[in-house]
């Protein structure tokens, strides 16, 4: 296992070599490189950008440059942001944390939820259920992610939503936008402030994973060890979770880190428009202010963190599945 | 007993064009499965009618897109008001019309991406899968390294530099076709090698090869027709994500440009405007949603009336 883990951080290293290449060479693109938001000053010359490339060393062949930048980037020198006057590196990790709230988040609403739809769906096919999480599914990867936030926006923060139900009036008004509110940021603040982005961000996995959840656990329902458990007179919540549900698992735990990519994606349109403090938003106005560094220093670290996801999951597979060995 | 045998003894494509009868007895098969699967039905249909309803766009609204109504006074024109249908956006101009002309951005947008997208998934599978060996892992190398880069920002990065870089402010759509395409080929490519490693073994290809086939000829005449359905629904479903895609880079300004009407950047300016004209929002995203979910819907279809194994 160890070996196999080592095996496994040693073939990431050229997918992420490959990845920085392919990276800096588009970025390599960029008109004026790294210095192009002073292209557009008119208090600077064309002498000065001149001076100023050959200070930075921009003037050497583009595979120098390269190994120059990943010489710094392994070393902890992830270049200067023009926008922020900080180092990238301080600019983006300063926003990580709120997007790593955000996901995380977003990923425990939509396992459980996913797990939960998927194995009532499993049991009672058919059912009304079956039809509502099927239908669910289908509407979640067709839903303009942007739009779903509109509408919930609307609905639940513009509005408010006002019930009357039982005698009792409820009033329910979530913030739209930040993390916390101006006087608050006590642990409820927080938790409604995140409400709206993580029913945003989990609504697609959730709906895409409540159906795998379903045809997987449909699968183990047949296999012959269920059989044999329930006739060993096992109650059959016992056989469902401790027999079914691990080895249901173990397709799902890869659909999980393959849909990672697409939750970056996701979180910087709803970090846009719920206004989250996160590295989403960061990128996009970098992206505005050409901001060389921070756009390389996201990139680079949001593909790593995919390719991390995805030997966790392989490592995850293994220890679902003892019939995988790994040597 | 006897034909059997000797059946199994020739081996020979399934698909193979020679055989013309059971090839048509196969489209029928596949056409009655299809319709069996009503909600694909009911998804081809309006796909269907929304593709009518892009070509006869300006016979089907009297007002001009790109018009600003003149009751406009500042304040979006509300549902029913001077014959509005679903209203105006912010700036006055019809919602029902610029929707329309949406469409036509969106489809050809989306068919156009996934055609190239195709092609190019097709080319690099097909020579992965049928060649195998280092090549196969070469190739597969580039496939996982694209996959492993988030889609949306290196797509938002991508449309960022090739606008710059363009003497025009704003982006045209081959270009934004090119980059999805150029982004979005590797799920089909992987289909592709999957299939071709194990088609390549099959009796018929071995058959073709002894004869004296070519490459090319073995791939073209004998692997790819018998990867043509998965393909297929594989495009098919891409193309709803290519309208998503579409719609969310123009959300976020980076897709197509105004004045042109795209669903997306419609809904750019809604968030601002959504507490004095909600419509401006809700409907150009229902019309994504819908057309999302009549495609996925079609392509759930195609997957079912292709697989042999449903009958």
């Amino acid at each position: 296992m160890l070996n196999y883990t080592i095996r496994r951080l040693i073939q990431a290293i050229p997918l992420l070599i490959l990845i920085s290449i392919i990276l800096f060479t588009i970025l390599h693109f960029m008109p004026g490189g790294p210095l192009a938001p002073y292209m557009q000053n008119p208090h600077i010359t064309a002498a000065d950008i001149e001076r100023l490339k050959h200070n930075f060393g921009l003037d050497r062949p583009v595979y120098i440059q390269y190994f120059s930048w990943l010489g710094k980037y392994i070393t902890g020198d992830w270049g200067w942001s023009t926008m922020n006057s900080t180092p990238a590196k301080e600019a983006i990790l300063e926003r990580l944390p709120a997007t790593l709230e955000l996901m995380s988040a977003s990923l425990v609403v939509a396992i459980v939820f996913g797990l939960i739809f998927g194995i009532i769906a499993a049991v009672k096919p058919y059912s009304l259920i079956d039809y509502f999480v099927t239908t669910f599914a289908f509407f979640g990867f067709s839903m303009p992610v942007f739009w779903f936030a509109l509408m919930l926006q609307m609905l639940f923060a513009v509005q408010g939503i006002h019930l009357q139900a039982f005698g009792y009036a409820f009033d329910f008004n979530t913030p739209s936008a930040g993390m916390t509110s101006t006087e608050g940021g006590d642990f409820v603040d927080r938790l409604r402030h995140l409400i709206l982005p993580v029913a945003t961000l989990s609504f697609l996995n959730l709906a895409t994973w409540s159906r795998f959840m379903r045809a997987s656990m449909q699968e183990v329902l047949h296999t012959e060890y269920m059989r044999t458990a329930a006739a060993k007179g096992l109650p059959f919540l016992t056989i469902l979770f401790k027999h079914g549900l691990k080895n249901a698992l173990m397709p799902v735990v890869t659909i999980t880190a393959l849909s990672l990519p697409a939750l970056f994606g996701g979180a910087i349109i709803t970090e846009t428009i719920f206004a989250w403090p996160g590295m989403g938003r960061l990128f996009i106005t970098a992206l505005q202010q050409q901001d060389f560094s921070l756009l390389m220093a996201y990139l680079v670290l949001s593909a790593g963190l995919v390719v991390l996801f995805n030997l966790l999951a392989d490592l995850a597979y293994g220890w679902l599945d003892p019939r995988v060995k790994y040597d | 007993m006897a034909q059997s045998f000797i059946t199994e003894a020739i081996p020979r494509p399934p698909h193979d064009l020679a055989h013309e009868d059971e090839f048509v007895q196969e489209r029928h098969q596949t056409w009655r499965k299809f319709k069996r699967h009503r909600l694909a039905l009911t998804g081809a249909t309006v796909l269907i009618l929304l593709t009518l309803g892009a070509v006869f766009a300006p016979w089907l609204s009297h007002f001009d897109p790109n018009a600003i109504d003149a009751h406009w006074t500042g304040s979006p024109l509300a549902p029913g008001q001077f014959g509005h249908w679903i209203g105006t956006d912010e700036i006055g101009r019809d919602l029902y019309t610029r929707i329309l002309f949406g469409a036509r951005i969106s489809l050809t947008l989306a068919v156009s991406a996934v055609i190239i997208e195709v092609l190019l998934g097709t080319f690099m599978g097909a020579v992965a899968g049928y060649y195998g060996g280092i090549v196969d892992s070469l190739l597969m190398r580039v496939t996982d390294t694209f996959l492993s880069i988030p889609l949306l920002p290196l797509l938002l990065v991508l449309t960022g530099i090739v606008a710059a870089n363009t003497s025009k402010a704003s982006l045209n759509f081959a270009s934004i076709v090119l980059i999805i395409a150029a982004l979005s080929w590797m799920f089909v490519a992987r289909l592709v090698r999957g299939a071709f490693l194990s088609l390549r073994e099959k009796e018929f290809a071995e058959a073709a090869r002894a004869i004296g086939s070519g490459d090319a000829r073995i791939v073209l005449r004998h692997l790819l027709p018998n990867a043509v359905g998965p393909i297929t629904v594989q495009a098919t479903l891409d193309v709803g994500n290519v309208i998503l895609l579409e719609s969310a880079l123009s959300y976020l300004g980076f897709g197509i440009q105004p004045p042109t009407a795209s669903w997306g950047s419609m809904l750019a300016n809604a968030q601002e405007n959504i507490s004095i004209a909600p419509w401006a929002a809700i409907y150009p995203g229902l019309a994504i949603l819908i057309t999302v979910l009549a495609v996925n819907y079609m392509g759930d279809g195609l997957r079912d009336a292709l697989d042999p194994n449903i009958q």
